[in-house]
């Protein structure tokens, strides 16, 4: 949740786009909160985070190795984490000059925190293509707004004829109309966009 | 907000849900800002908040917030750039594996996650393991022979085609400007231009979620430019949370001149490369106030990356490399050479490129942007997974060509041939000659160099996010690469040669491969966006080593020298002016002798300036002006005889007036007079309302004489901002200059079509 919810913001920014200021100031503390408090927010590490690497490489008749250990940072070193050691007692401090250990950190939450957080979204967008591309059109018969796959140079006409819905005179009070409007107004928005992008290719060649 | 008030109990929280109200001072879409009206209503604000703070502790504190509000504005952004950065990082790292196999313990986990806490990889296969899978082992239980290899070529295909169509799909539906690269738009934005919509939070959110999609798809394309997008996208969000920045288009830009600075610090891991990156190529205007404020952005921008760890070990960038050996006067040849490569290969592809997007934008070729984008991702898929190179992503190859061959490598390009008596240490490993599979490497290190700048022109431009700072990073690696090992094996088995006796002694470590594949980056990526500074800064953050930067500013420089021989334009300068945008470049430099009487309309022979006067037009006929052209503003003079120029007023602020006026004042109808100076003018009585309109009137718009050179005036409009001049002589008003007439007679001076200037 920590670092994906930033994520999560474009979309919840819809609906504080002009709050009163009590409710920015309390918007940005939450959001401030969940960025910062998230990524040193790592209380213990688990076996699964830690590690350290031995690379070892070819030495006379033994061939190269890799050695994986979850230990410390102080214990990473060729003694602690090369075990059984492949060459005998003289031989070893030779041995170890050649091999490096580095010390790895990982955080397993976050990874599969943002991967889930990023699946989710791209599902929730695949769901509400279909919504618009199938169903919309067969709930919204007379209107001729979406058909967004196809070129829309043959609607133009039809477009135009129709008239703009709900000028800003008038008010529709329910919640429900008027996020219908925002929602029809926002279409209107994708479909300038979509002439000037894929049909008249005026902007971004 | 006009029937804010009016609201029953739900709220001003619903308020969003309303269609804006278009007040007098915002700008209509595709149009320019004014720069000093922007400049003057900032101070004018500032004078008030300034003045009111001695009121009250109150009025101080809040004065107090307002100075800060910059910083925290700066801080949001390097947060939020800086996790999507993160999460991008994270999900293209996942999904790009997700296409050769998937990892059993957990599906989330890309290949050498999966591998992570393994015991049995083994030092020539570093990613072997029981938990990951490829495809083939998973459906048909095979991991080795022809069936499993077609298996897993036809899955990776499917993938790329399934990812890429996703892409472009979720482009299409939901956010058509979040296509291309992002970065000439930007531009063209921070010079003054109004795109609505193109920084807007769908287009965020679209870009970031397809981007990963397009990345691991395989094409050949990179995160770079669009993640810039992605950051001005977080910067133009925060200013909109603030009444200082959103109602304020030139202190917006600002912002998002840092947010840009952001935007690249994340993408490479380098701050400073970022900041000087916003400074060089993106911003217009870049005060020295914003250069502070950009660097606390790219900071916290990097550090909140690095606090996410995409990549487990503390790094910014997958390919930051970290050795140290030196490097020799003589080797300037090859990297001189590497440079010309990156200038021809530079100018190569900017020509082809604009050529294939203005074929793109003429012919049916457009109007199949889907198929397009289908058509092009399997292409790429099916030719790149047969060459190793080319099947892994990019930012995996460039890693790879970057690192020096030590002892404890064991890739094909590594495989040299050991002494098997050695015993020194792993930095001091002297040259040695290739072994076999280093001459494997080569020839399909050459195949993936011809490949990648092929396809690459196809894929830059497409209807799908994309970058090309990673591809152009790969062609110079992959070129850089292979000549290092040339060098280095024509030193050691010639080493009685002159040149390299004096340097290269047997048993000597001189040439190392993996610099000249960084300095081979670094030449083509000057060529096609030819950078300068930044770039050279961008490439010593991204290896750490100080000692390199002669070689690379060797390189950039020769690139930069030998591409602007073919064609002054970069690869972003190219596609604005592909795409008609009214950018006044600053970099360009006019040196015709022409002058304002040149360029100014009306021309001879065309319709006589449409003029206001003070006193004597009725509304009727202002509407009629109105409506019968489609000027942006018009001059208003005294009279029609005595053509002397009182002020301009803006045709948008025109029609906002008069509207207001006919519902709200009483006894304005179509006969009145419309008079712009302080008193009335005597009229007859029973004459109707007269409407004084000199609010809305600019008092001191710009003009020249007829007889200024246009080099001057294309100076006072690049240096001001301004959207039109007018010109006088002896005091009277002749005749009007618009910027879209100065980028026009340029376009005519240097020979190209006027007439692609668009945007009204």
């Amino acid at each position: 949740f920590y670092p994906g919810c930033e994520f999560l913001f474009p979309q919840a920014s819809v609906m504080f786009a002009q709050c009163n200021r009590k409710c920015v100031s309390s918007v940005l503390l939450i959001a401030l909160l969940c960025c910062i408090l998230s990524p040193p927010a790592q209380a213990s590490k688990s076996s699964e985070d830690i590690r350290c690497k031995c690379i070892c490489p070819p030495y006379r008749n033994i061939s190269g190795h890799i050695y994986n250990k979850n230990v410390s940072q102080k214990d990473c070193n060729c003694l602690h984490v090369v075990q059984p050691m492949p060459v005998p007692g003289n031989d070893v401090e030779a041995y170890c000059l050649l091999c490096e250990c580095k010390y790895e950190e990982r955080s397993t939450t976050t990874i599969k925190v943002i991967i889930i957080v990023y699946l989710s979204v791209v599902g929730a967008l695949l769901l509400y293509m279909a919504f618009l591309v199938l169903v919309d059109p067969l709930i919204r018969k007379p209107d001729a707004y979406t058909q967004p796959l196809h070129n829309e140079e043959e609607n133009e006409d039809a477009r135009s004829l129709t008239a703009a819905p709900t000028p800003s005179g008038s008010r529709a009070n329910t919640v429900l109309e008027r996020v219908e409007g925002a929602q029809q107004r926002w279409k209107r928005q994708v479909q300038e966009q979509r002439k000037t992008v894929f049909d008249r290719h005026k902007m971004l060649s | 907000m006009v029937n804010a008030g009016d609201m029953n109990g739900s709220g001003n929280l619903m308020d969003f849900l309303d269609e804006p109200f278009p007040d007098v001072g915002t700008y209509e879409d595709f149009h320019t800002i004014d720069w000093l009206r922007e400049k003057s209503r900032d101070t004018d604000r500032h004078r008030k908040i300034t003045s009111k703070s001695k009121e009250s502790i109150w009025e101080f504190i809040k004065s107090l917030l307002d100075a800060w509000s910059g910083w925290v504005v700066m801080l949001l952004i390097g947060l939020k750039a800086g996790t999507l950065a993160g999460v991008i990082d994270l999900a293209v790292d996942w999904m790009t594996d997700l296409k050769e196999g998937v990892c059993l313990s957990a599906f989330w986990y890309s290949h050498e996650q999966c591998c992570w806490t393994s015991s049995e990889t083994t030092f020539n296969d570093r990613d072997k393991c029981p938990q990951w899978q490829k495809w083939s082992e998973l459906l048909v239980g095979q991991s080795e022979g022809a069936s499993a290899y077609i298996l897993n070529y036809f899955l990776y295909i499917m993938w790329a085609l399934c990812f890429a169509f996703l892409a472009v799909s979720l482009v299409r539906v939901f956010a058509p400007y979040a296509c291309g690269s992002g970065i000439p738009e930007i531009k063209t934005i921070l010079s003054g231009f109004i795109i609505r919509g193109y920084l807007g939070k769908w287009t965020l959110l679209i870009k970031t979620v397809t981007l990963v999609l397009v990345v691991s798809s395989g094409l050949s394309l990179g995160k770079e430019g669009p993640l810039v997008h992605v950051a001005c996208c977080c910067g133009n969000f925060f200013s909109s949370l603030f009444s200082k920045y959103s109602k304020n288009e030139g202190k917006r830009r600002e912002v998002l001149s840092a947010a840009a600075a952001a935007g690249v610090s994340v993408a490479f891991g380098a701050p400073i490369g970022g900041v000087l990156f916003s400074l060089e190529e993106v911003s217009y205007y870049f005060p020295l106030k914003t250069l502070w404020r950009s660097f606390f952005a790219a900071l916290v921008a990097a550090f909140t990356l690095r606090s996410i760890n995409p990549f487990g070990n503390s790094r910014l960038v997958l390919f930051y490399v970290e050795y140290h050996t030196p490097w020799y006067m003589a080797e300037l040849f090859p990297f001189i050479l590497l440079g010309v490569f990156g200038g021809l290969w530079g100018t190569l592809f900017i020509r082809c490129n604009i050529a294939w997007c203005r074929r793109r934008k003429t012919t049916r070729l457009g109007k199949y942007p889907v198929l397009e984008v289908i058509v092009i991702t399997a292409i790429t898929a099916i030719i790149a997974y047969p060459n190793p190179y080319t099947r892994r992503s990019t930012s995996e190859l460039i890693s790879e060509l970057f690192n020096d061959c030590g002892a404890l490598e064991s890739s094909q390009l590594c495989d040299y041939i050991n002494d098997p008596n050695m015993t020194r240490p792993v930095d001091d490993i002297p040259d040695r000659p290739a072994g076999p599979g280093v001459y494997t490497a080569m020839w399909q290190l050459a195949l993936a160099l011809v490949f990648k700048i092929v396809i690459t022109i196809f894929t830059f431009g497409m209807k799908i996010p994309s970058g090309l700072f990673i591809p152009s990073m790969a062609v110079g690696a992959i070129a850089g690469r292979m000549v290092g090992i040339g060098v280095e094996q024509l030193a050691y088995h010639h080493h009685d040669w002159i040149i390299f006796r004096n340097w290269c002694r047997p048993g000597a470590d001189c040439v190392t491969p993996g610099l000249y594949a960084m300095v081979g980056a670094a030449a083509c990526l000057g060529g096609v966006t030819r950078m300068t500074v930044s770039l050279v800064v961008i490439m010593f953050e991204l290896t750490g080593g100080l000692e390199y930067i002669v070689p690379l500013m060797a390189a950039a420089v020769t690139s930069k020298w030998v591409a602007d021989a073919f064609g002054k334009e970069g690869i972003y300068e190219a596609h604005i002016h592909l795409n008609g945008y009214p950018f006044l470049d600053v970099k360009d430099e006019f040196t015709h002798r022409t002058l304002a009487t040149d360029v100014m309309r009306p021309r001879r022979g065309e319709a006589p300036l449409s003029v206001l006067t003070q006193d004597s037009m009725t509304v009727e006929d202002v509407e009629t002006l109105i409506k019968e052209t489609d000027y942006n503003g018009f001059p208003v003079v005294v009279s029609k005889d005595s053509e002397r120029l009182i002020g301009f007023a803006q045709r948008r602020e025109l029609i906002l007036a008069i509207k207001n006026a006919r519902q709200r004042q009483d006894g304005v109808v179509s006969n009145s007079i419309v008079y712009f100076t302080e008193d009335p003018p005597e009229l007859p009585p029973n004459s109707p309302h007269p409407l004084k309109l000199r609010r809305i009137l600019n008092l001191s718009p710009f003009t020249v004489t007829d007889h200024t050179p246009m080099e001057t005036v294309v100076d006072i409009f690049r240096k001001l901002g301004l959207r039109q001049c007018l010109v006088t002589r002896s005091g009277r008003l002749l005749g009007i200059i618009t910027k879209k007439d100065v980028l026009r007679h340029m376009a005519q001076m240097a020979n190209q079509d006027p007439e692609s200037i668009m945007f009204n």
